[in-house]
């Protein structure tokens, strides 16, 4: 069974169409990238899937794992295993990174009907992730987000997801912001959870993050659209003839 | 956009104060009015000396010359003082209980419902001692004895004049005076009973100290007086929290509480307040406006004022501190919620007097549903007050659209030598926040109060450990529903 399967999706916000016939079905094991230039409509992909109120689905269908997706509110979805890695990180003051995730990983396991992961199993937990993405201590004390640096906030998403252990990653543009070494890092710790039963879908605009994480399948959005897909020298041609063939007006 | 969030700003109505039933338990009340003859009846049930009687006396009849201040950003309909019982105790056989079997097992079940099994306490030895006064009489004093081998008095404080009356007639009245406030006023006249807590001199009080306050007869005005006394070098830290039954009828509540602190000496003095806020169309609740002042009397003492609202219909209150004694140190920490149709006007006054005194107010204000919520603060530096420091920092937190926050900050300085900062911030509690939170698989009342705890940390951690906890359930309790 697939992991996931967009069948013919249109949405928008606020009533603007912004998806206009998306089909893409993921199975486990693979890494899908969606490329495309900005306003396509990548990000509010992601936000659909996440569950986002503000976006809402005028037609089509999303399974995930064969469950209808749009039955399940956005915590359900991430308990489900999905999990986003978000572009721009939410800072939440007062609330410690560590408290955070134990929130999380304990709502995450309640809602697979297992026990709460106590102070001491937690932190060995954490012991045994944070060194691929390379979290300091100091790193988990502060505040949500709180003064990060752009690279940390993303360092930490994809920390999260170590310690969420999703099935499907969805990594919203992780790659922009981060300079050479940040970008390594964060693909490190993408390579080193892909297993045969999670899957991934890697928004970005840039081919450069697709050199590191390299994906079974390229798709090009445009307008909404998915225009092309193939493997992943796709994603190398785009990076030399640009988004321009397929958008018209819009160059890269 | 018309999302979930906004389905469940409203749906905040839903949650109903979980603490309302009323104990049936006879009370032995004063026919209602005040008058003379009233501030007599009282003091003479409580066998009270002559000169406290004078000093109710002096207060009633300064009482009438006064008028109802309307200056803070409340509205609620006129109180009729002539229809108010000014006091109820709950009757007792003979000279009341000595141990906790002796207590009324109905009241005891009512401090179960709230979830402050005072037998437990009892049991869990040395955690808290618990004045516990029920309407305006205590009914039982526990760890007493151990507090007494220390030398300290920690009794209600109608024993205390008796028992006392020499350190009473000493403090009482010399941080709020009787002519201070047209509700301090009113108190001194009528107060009915409260805590008395006096630290002898060096010593440190090994517990945290802590009454519940119980408003339960209907119609009855509850005046709480306390006095709280740290001789030279001692410490304490005190513990207020408060439930209160659902009423229909608004009830008054104008306590003052009294705090000296002699040289070298610490007060902590912490408040949880829950009483009954009114259904969700503002009916009933509880008025409170409620006197609190420290006296910062010698130097190098401190006085830290923290305080966790949740309830009442109306809140009047300003915790303060007068820094008289040199390189004396005042604190106020505060995280005031309001929903429904709640209204608060909160915040402290720092009064520097002293050279080198520093004074630090960190005010947090969370408003929902259609309520408003003030912060209203004064920093004073006489002349007098060489190098006197003050930080000021007031946050706002808004749920919804129908809420209101307000800041009222005053600040008068007299000496050039002082420093003054005013920090202020508004947020709304953020789509994005909670949308982040829902992804990493928490529910959004989870989330909501995730956030707000967060919001609140700053003064959370001036708690006492198992306060804070309290608290943080308490404000999650207040907000449920709030946002979707």
């Amino acid at each position: 069974m697939a992991l996931l399967e967009i069948k013919d999706l249109h949405a928008g916000v606020e009533g603007i169409p912004i998806l206009k016939g998306i089909n893409l079905t993921i199975d486990p094991g693979e890494v899908h990238a969606v490329m495309g230039p900005n306003g396509s409509g990548k990000s509010t992909l992601s936000n659909v899937l996440a569950g986002h109120e503000a976006y809402k689905v005028t037609r089509g269908e999303i399974l995930f794992g064969g469950k209808d997706l749009q039955e399940l509110a956005a915590h359900e979805r991430a308990c489900a295993g999905l999990f986003l890695a978000f572009q721009y990180p939410v800072e939440i003051p007062g609330i410690s990174n560590m408290y955070f995730l134990k929130a999380a990983v304990n709502a995450v396991r309640e809602y697979r009907g297992e026990e709460p992961l106590d102070a001491m199993d937690f932190i060995e937990l954490v012991e045994a992730k944070k060194s691929v993405m390379k979290i300091r201590d100091e790193l988990l004390a502060r505040a949500v987000n709180s003064g990060f640096s752009g690279g940390e906030k993303k360092r930490n998403e994809i920390f999260q997801m170590a310690m969420l252990e999703p099935t499907l990653g969805i990594l919203d543009e992780t790659d922009s912001g981060l300079d050479i070494d940040a970008l390594k890092i964060v693909a490190d710790g993408v390579n080193a959870l892909r297993s045969p039963d999670r899957g991934f879908l890697v928004i970005t605009h840039y081919q450069r993050l697709l050199d590191y994480i390299i994906p079974d399948h390229v798709h090009v959005m445009v307008h909404g659209r998915i225009v092309k897909s193939g493997g992943k020298e796709l994603a190398l041609e785009l990076e030399d003839e640009g988004y321009a063939s397929w958008n018209g007006e819009e160059g890269l | 956009m018309k999302t979930d969030n906004d389905k469940t700003f409203q749906d905040l109505n839903d949650t109903e104060y979980k603490y309302g039933f009323v104990t049936d338990i006879e009370s032995d009340s004063l026919p209602p009015g005040l008058n003379e003859d009233i501030v007599r009846a009282i003091s003479s049930r409580k066998k009270e000396p002559e000169w406290l009687t004078e000093w109710r006396l002096k207060a009633y009849r300064h009482w009438i010359t006064m008028t109802e201040p309307t200056w803070s950003n409340v509205h609620y309909p006129k109180i009729d003082y002539q229809a108010l019982s000014y006091y109820s105790a709950p009757k007792q056989k003979g000279d009341g209980p000595k141990t906790l079997d002796e207590v009324d097992p109905e009241l005891l079940e009512t401090y179960e419902k709230l979830g402050i099994p005072l037998r437990e306490q009892e049991a869990l030895a040395g955690v808290v001692a618990v004045d516990a006064v029920f309407d305006s009489v205590s009914v039982a004093t526990t760890f007493k004895g151990k507090l007494e081998e220390l030398g300290i008095i920690f009794c209600s404080f109608s024993e205390a004049v008796h028992s006392h009356p020499d350190l009473v007639k000493q403090y009482l009245g010399t941080v709020v005076p009787y002519k201070d406030n047209y509700f301090a006023t009113l108190n001194s006249a009528v107060f009915s009973d409260g805590s008395f807590c006096y630290v002898p001199p060096g010593v440190r009080c090994p517990m945290e100290l802590s009454t519940y306050f119980r408003i339960n007869a209907a119609n009855t005005g509850q005046f709480e007086r306390t006095l709280l006394i740290a001789d030279e070098g001692a410490y304490v830290s005190y513990l207020e929290g408060c439930t209160a039954p659902q009423r229909d009828e608004n009830q008054l509540h104008a306590a003052v509480v009294e705090l000296v602190a002699l040289d070298n000496a610490q007060i902590k003095y912490s408040t949880v307040q829950n009483w009954y806020p009114g259904d969700k169309d503002g009916k009933g609740g509880i008025y409170n406006f409620v006197t609190k002042r420290g006296h910062c009397r010698g130097h190098h003492s401190k006085i830290s004022w923290t305080q966790v609202e949740t309830g009442s219909a109306v809140t009047w209150k300003y915790p303060s501190c007068i820094l008289k004694g040199d390189y004396s140190v005042g604190e106020f920490y505060s995280v005031a919620v309001t929903n429904h149709m709640q209204q608060a006007d909160t915040g402290s006054k720092m009064i520097h007097i002293g050279k080198n005194t520093s004074s630090t107010i960190v005010s947090k204000g969370i408003s929902a549903g259609r309520s408003q919520n003030s912060y209203r603060g004064m920093v004073k530096v006489l002349e007098t007050a060489e190098n006197a420091r003050n930080f000021s920092q007031c946050d706002s937190m808004l749920m919804g659209g129908s809420c209101g926050a307000h800041t009222f900050p005053y600040i008068d300085v007299g000496n050039p030598t002082a420093q003054v900062e005013h920090e202020a911030t508004t947020t709304k509690i953020g789509e994005d926040q909670i949308f982040y939170c829902n992804q990493r698989g928490l529910e959004t009342e989870e989330a909501v109060n995730l956030i707000v705890n967060g919001f609140c940390k700053e003064v959370f951690r001036e708690l006492p450990m198992e306060f804070a906890v309290e608290a943080q359930k308490l404000l999650g309790i207040s907000l449920e529903g709030s946002v979707g």
